[in-house]
């Protein structure tokens, strides 16, 4: 069985958020508004997490692309009270918006707060209407929405192969996050094949999970940066 | 029992039999607020939870806060009257029936809370359809339902032998009586059914008034988020409920006493044992809060301290020092001297105890979702009007139910004050002589070892 995963290289990013963007458009996320992201209601499945440490000349800025990590033990699948939010057998965390009832206690146990809400009726303005993927369906307000590591590009992948009458190989599925991404920072795969380059970055000394004292045992994988003789944090 | 016959406590059924402007004006102007608030509220219906101050890491807020809370103050009744009439504390009387009005009353309001915080309330009964019995949101439905029924019908068994009292009286509406009162006659069989129905309900009802409030703990104790992970939440909560509820209870008594005249039935004694209660579960509450933060502080694990100091000194020491200050210092001041113990001390000392309870409540949900571990920056949460204005909708319901409740029915009741009269002297000093040590054995047969 596979097992979706993927390695962002820390060392690589270079932190433009072309991967936000891209991630935006591919899965058709509501445009909310500067007055909403003023309020903390920030529409992304996919952010850039900021540290900077430092100041003045000695400033320094990191960066760290945060997506749902699709825990192998999701804490948010444990509290759904309906099924709208499960494990799936290729270990991707989803979430069914036609049953999610809007609780948002998924939102309130995840340790990394992964999941955004839909606080009113999603806008498309202007072209982003026209611009909406047929792949991926819309979310209606009030229902909660996360990260699918592009679930349909993995479905649209796997008909190609069969139809071209092979099975799926590693590079077959590139999610639009890891497409987008100039540095090539982020590499998406089969966990469980050992031969595949996310399960070999994921080995790498340099490889660590979010959070992963937790136990939730995150399918994302980041490469640490390496060291440049600077002071650390 | 003499339904019939005027009797000495026909005082009691003054504010049913007549009714008057007061009950008009009052229940209008309840109304009002609460249909104000509704109005207010549809914007939410309309628009979504957008119009609430809610956020991405504060996913709950006043909802959640006055949920717990109402909840809490549930615990006055059921629990503290199923426990009195255990104990057989014969100072239960006059209280008993409107601890339970509040615990019915509030367990609405509060059960409500939730559907007003989901994001699609038309699709609420997919907890039913598709509910996973893993989710603590789903025992506390159970748990929340459980306790309403039992606590409506164990408002509803004493409250029989009233209600035919009233249709006796030809009371109106007459129809609502004869209906409610079951065909009660006072035989001994229905009294002997009556007293076996209420000591099943009250020892039935104990461990689900525990369990509603431990489970409503659990949402947050479930969970892994720092401030929230913790084991002894269950029975934090718990204390807190009874505690806050026990001052409502207080607060509603002192009311209701000025209100129906009722100084003959709640007397300074009632007031000076329940506001006992209130100083020991006040302490209790502080030793739980005690524990609870300074195992947070000692092991320090940074995201712990992260939403402690917020807490502690951050932009919640308003309300974290408001609320000690609330539940603790003054009440444990006013409630330790017997000359601050007055009925307006205590009073004050309950209103404080209920403020302070709310702002527990709010201590709890706010700081954790404000404080995630990977957030670098905090979040915040300001409640905006619609939030507002359910609160006051939810004070006004409370508010309401009692008014129309003491419309239509006895607050205190009759029947139990009337057995208490007749019976319980000769049975309580029956009681106390079987405590008293036997006699001492006929001198002659002195006692022998072996044999």
């Amino acid at each position: 069985m596979t097992r979706w995963g993927m390695v962002i290289d820390l060392e690589r990013c270079t932190g433009c958020g072309a991967c936000m963007a891209a991630c935006h458009q591919e899965n058709n996320l509501a445009a909310v508004g500067e007055e909403e992201c003023a309020r903390d209601r920030g529409f992304y499945w996919l952010r850039l997490l900021r540290q900077v440490s430092g100041s003045g000349s000695n400033l320094t800025v990191r960066y760290l692309p945060q997506l749902c990590v699709q825990c192998d033990d999701p804490p948010c699948v444990k509290v759904c009270p309906v099924h709208a939010t499960y494990l799936g057998e290729e270990g991707i965390v989803g979430q069914i918006y036609s049953r999610c009832i809007g609780c948002r206690y998924c939102m309130a146990a995840c340790p990394y707060n992964a999941k955004v809400f839909n606080w009113y009726a999603p806008d498309r303005p202007g072209e982003l209407e026209r611009g909406v993927n047929p792949d991926v369906s819309l979310r209606p307000k009030g229902v909660v929405e996360k990260c699918t590591f592009c679930h349909h590009r993995i479905v649209k992948a796997r008909e190609e192969a069969r139809i071209a009458g092979r099975e799926l190989q590693d590079g077959d599925v590139i999610p639009a996050c890891a497409e987008s991404c100039p540095a090539q920072a982020i590499e998406f795969g089969d966990l469980e094949d050992p031969d595949s380059r996310v399960s070999r970055l994921a080995h790498s000394s340099r490889a660590f999970q979010l959070l992963h004292d937790l136990g939730t045992a995150p399918k994302v994988y980041y490469l640490a940066e390496m060291e440049r003789g600077r002071d650390e944090a | 029992m003499k339904p019939d016959a005027e009797f000495e406590d026909t005082d009691l059924l003054r504010s049913i039999e007549e009714s008057g402007v007061g009950f008009r004006v009052a229940s209008s102007l309840l109304m009002l607020v609460i249909l104000g608030a509704w109005v207010i509220f549809s914007r939410q219906i309309l628009q979504g939870l957008g119009v609430t101050g809610l956020n991405q890491p504060v996913a709950w807020g006043f909802y959640i806060v006055n949920f717990v809370f109402f909840i809490g103050i549930s615990h006055a009744g059921t629990l503290i009257s199923a426990i009195l009439r255990l104990s057989q504390a014969e100072w239960r009387r006059p209280i008993t029936r409107m601890a339970e009005v509040i615990t019915v009353v509030v367990l609405a309001i509060g059960g409500f809370h939730p559907v007003l915080d989901l994001g699609r309330p038309e699709r609420m009964l997919n907890i039913f359809t598709a509910g996973r019995l893993q989710s603590p949101l789903l025992w506390d439905v159970s748990s929340i339902t459980a306790y309403f029924m039992a606590s409506t019908v164990y408002l509803y068994i004493p409250m029989i032998p009233d209600i035919a009292l009233l249709r006796d009286r030809g009371t109106r509406p007459r129809w609502l009586y004869t209906f409610l009162a079951w065909g009660w006659q006072g035989t001994p069989r229905q009294h002997a059914v009556l007293e076996r129905a209420v000591s099943i309900l009250m020892v039935l009802v104990i461990p689900i008034a525990v369990s509603v409030h431990t489970v409503i703990s659990y949402i947050f104790a479930m969970t892994l988020q720092p401030g929230w992970h913790s084991t002894i939440f269950g029975p934090y909560f718990v204390v807190g409920a009874i505690f806050s509820g026990i001052a409502a209870l207080l607060m509603v008594m002192i009311v209701l006493r000025r209100i129906f005249h009722l100084e003959r039935y709640l007397k300074q004694i009632h007031f000076d044992y329940l506001s006992r209660l209130l100083l020991i579960m006040s302490l209790l509450w502080f030793y739980f809060t005690f524990s609870e933060y300074l195992t947070a502080f000692f092991g320090s694990e940074p995201s712990e301290m992260r939403v402690f100091f917020y807490k502690v000194t951050g932009p919640y020491a308003p309300f974290f020092w408001g609320m000690v200050i609330c539940n603790f210092v003054i009440p444990v001041i006013i409630l330790s001297f017997r000359r601050t113990r007055t009925i307006p001390g205590i009073f004050i000392a309950s209103i404080l105890v209920v403020i302070g309870m709310w702002l527990e409540r709010l201590n709890i949900v706010v700081p954790s979702l404000a404080n995630p571990r990977l957030e670098l920056a905090t979040g915040y949460y300001i409640p905006s009007l619609v939030e507002w204005a359910m609160f006051a909708g939810g004070i006004a319901t409370f508010i309401l139910g009692f008014v129309v409740f003491a419309r239509f029915f006895p607050l205190i009741s009759v029947w139990e004050i009337q057995e208490g009269r007749e019976l319980s002297v000769a049975e309580t000093s029956e009681r106390l002589e079987s405590y008293l040590p036997d006699p001492a054995p006929a001198s002659s047969s002195t006692v022998e070892g072996g044999g």
